[in-house]
């Protein structure tokens, strides 16, 4: 691990010179202000048994989808069409340094894009005083957005390891997200999957629903098996990045 | 835990590879001194990167092993990605960085340490003449510029041995007669190997070539050995004046198997397109004979009353022409029917 933090520092800086990513950052940050003054709105005609950040977090899918592939479709996907994946793996840096390295700093922006949005909140704190602010949910949200984000950007990293067109890897990566998010969420509601012998994809279907971790996150409920979840899913994806890496360096 | 120092560069045997039903590289061995500059040669497709790449540990090979400097690249390759500089075709960079930037970045990833990495810096770009535009974005730099950004980079960690496909491809003369400079500097000090395809460039820079065709290595030696092998024969270039029938019978005196042939392009038999206005003409005489019978010659033809002789030249074949004769030898046997 000793160029982990070489190859980290580099890609952040190469990150924050992508015009993708200011793209990112204006579309989710249009977006998110939308989706809080919409809500507010709400809050204004009828009053709302549930605090701003519950209803707020529940749009977090809307910007998981393009802020992610945005993020990530680049990092290797653009690096083999270049050629510059050949020179980078021709110095002393492991495959894994270097999935660990480009994951780790898209992570750090998309953390850093979320937590822009504590602006919305805090414009909300100052006008409106402590009436609305739970911190429960609010922490509980951010937790939620931090944890479920290193999955989501693993995925990214993963869909962009498999292609070297960067449309295709980022058509890839909304895929997957949208089938762990809502297709996941879709399927439970299914008539096949109540089927006897369906019982354990039922069972991990049910475990694996993002909607109901986020609504236990916000009511402050922290599921140990939730957290290990997305970690080890996340540590899955990542080990498929690297094999993704490699098997198309054996393969030619 | 590096390299020894008595193993040779590069001990290549039997080397295969192929991609999905094509052998791009076909039972390649050889070996590669210390401190040698190898020209690697073959036509386009032949498997030349593909063995450069297999060399730097990059890709795995199909069978066979590689040793760079005495370490076996299959197991341990990430002990010879720190021996090895090298320089991929086409030279891929990335568009949006400075070049001082870069170069900084690449020598930490090769383990340079941040104290010394300042200075020789400085050292690689003075040498590699790139001072001028060391703030510039690497996108925006013109392709001589981007090639010697790819050649500091390879030589950037002073690594005993460098690898460069194609250096000097799309540069212009006063661009490669740099590059050439620069490559020749290293002699002695690092283990060198390129590919080309610009003949005359291999031929004044290295000291031994490999020629290889549909992967595999069809000839290798110092250029002089090449052409003894290849070409068989000694040429000379006479201009003179005359009775050509005169000349051919002056000359069997001395050597039965003296050949007069026209020059290429200026056609064969036709005596008169190869003359100029005042009346003289070029032809070339080869021989067989392994002894210099350039003296012999001169004196034979300056006694005969009939021919006036302007001027007599060793010729020296091209490497050119031995890189045809070995490709093609090559074709003709790959292309002979196989024995069932
Ligand atoms: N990734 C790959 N997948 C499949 N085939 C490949 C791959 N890379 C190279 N080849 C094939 O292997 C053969 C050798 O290719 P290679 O690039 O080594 O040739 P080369 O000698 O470098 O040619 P050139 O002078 O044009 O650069 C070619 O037939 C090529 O089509
Ligand atoms: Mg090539």
């Amino acid at each position: 691990m000793r160029h982990y933090f070489t190859i980290l520092n580099h890609e952040t800086r190469m990150l924050l010179v992508n015009p993708g990513t200011y793209i990112a950052a204006v579309l989710f940050l249009a977006v998110m202000g939308f989706f809080f003054t919409g809500m507010l709105e709400g809050y204004g005609g009828a009053g709302q048994e549930q605090s701003p950040a519950t209803i707020f977090f529940r749009f977090f899918f809307i910007p998981v989808f393009f802020m992610v592939p945005l993020l990530t479709m680049k990092c290797f996907a653009e690096e083999r069409r270049l050629g510059t994946l050949e020179t980078l793996l021709t110095t002393p840096v492991t495959t894994t340094e270097v999935v660990l390295a480009k994951f780790g700093s898209a992570y750090i922006l998309y953390l850093a894009l979320w937590a822009s949005t504590g602006g919305f909140f805090y414009v909300l704190y100052r006008f409106a005083g402590d009436r609305f602010i739970d911190p429960g949910p609010l922490v509980g949200g951010y937790l939620f957005i931090a944890i479920s984000g290193l999955l989501f950007v693993a995925i990214g990293v993963f869909a962009s390891s498999l292609s070297r067109n960067v449309a295709v890897a980022a058509i890839l990566s909304f895929t997957l997200l949208f089938g762990l998010i809502v297709g996941l969420n879709f399927l439970e509601t299914m008539a096949v999957i109540d089927l006897e012998f369906m019982r354990p994809v039922k069972a991990a279907v049910g475990y694996a629903q993002v909607f109901e971790h986020l609504d236990d996150f916000s009511r402050g409920v922290v599921d140990t098996r939730q957290v290990i979840f997305y970690l080890s899913g996340t540590i899955l994806t990542l080990i498929f990045s690297i094999l993704g890496v490699e098997a198309k360096l054996l393969q030619g | 835990m590096t390299d020894s120092p008595s193993a040779p560069a590069f001990e290549v045997s039997e080397l295969v590879k192929s991609y999905r039903g094509i052998t791009a590289v076909n039972k390649i061995s050889f070996s590669v001194a210390r401190g040698e500059i190898i020209g690697f040669l073959g036509p386009n497709g032949a498997g030349k990167s593909t063995t450069m790449r297999i060399l730097t540990g990059y890709i795995p090979a199909t069978s066979g092993t590689v040793r760079v400097c005495g370490i076996p690249v299959a197991t341990r390759a990430e002990e010879v990605k720190r021996i090895v500089g090298y320089m991929p075709e086409n030279n891929p960079l990335p568009e949006d960085m400075r070049v001082s930037e870069y170069l900084y970045y690449r020598g930490r990833l090769k383990e340079i340490p941040r104290s010394r990495l300042g200075p020789r810096l400085d050292e690689v770009l003075e040498r590699c003449d790139l001072t001028r535009v060391r703030h510039r974005i690497l996108g925006q730099l013109s392709k001589g510029n981007r090639q010697r950004v790819g050649i500091a980079e390879a030589i950037l960690a002073e690594p005993p041995v460098i690898i460069m496909d194609e250096p000097t491809i799309g540069l212009d003369p006063h661009q490669i007669l740099i590059v050439r400079d620069l490559i020749a500097s290293l002699r002695g000090r690092m283990t060198v190997i390129i590919s080309s395809h610009i003949l005359p460039e291999i031929e004044m820079t290295c000291d031994r070539v490999l020629i290889i065709n549909r992967g595999q290595l069809v000839a290798q030696g110092t250029p002089s050995e090449l052409r003894r092998e290849f070409l068989g024969r000694t040429r000379y270039l006479v201009e003179y004046a005359g009775d050509s029938a005169l000349l051919a019978g002056s000359l069997r005196l001395i050597d039965p198997t003296l050949q007069i042939e026209s020059p290429p392009g200026e056609g064969t038999g036709e005596a008169s397109r190869a003359e100029s206005p005042d009346g003289f003409r070029k032809v070339f005489l080869t021989t067989r004979q392994e002894s210099d019978q350039g003296e012999s010659i001169i004196r034979i033809l300056a006694a005969q009353p009939g021919i006036r002789l302007r001027s007599f030249t060793h010729s020296h074949a091209s490497l050119e022409d031995v890189f045809l004769a070995a490709t093609k030898r090559s074709w003709d046997i790959v292309d002979s029917p196989l024995p069932r």
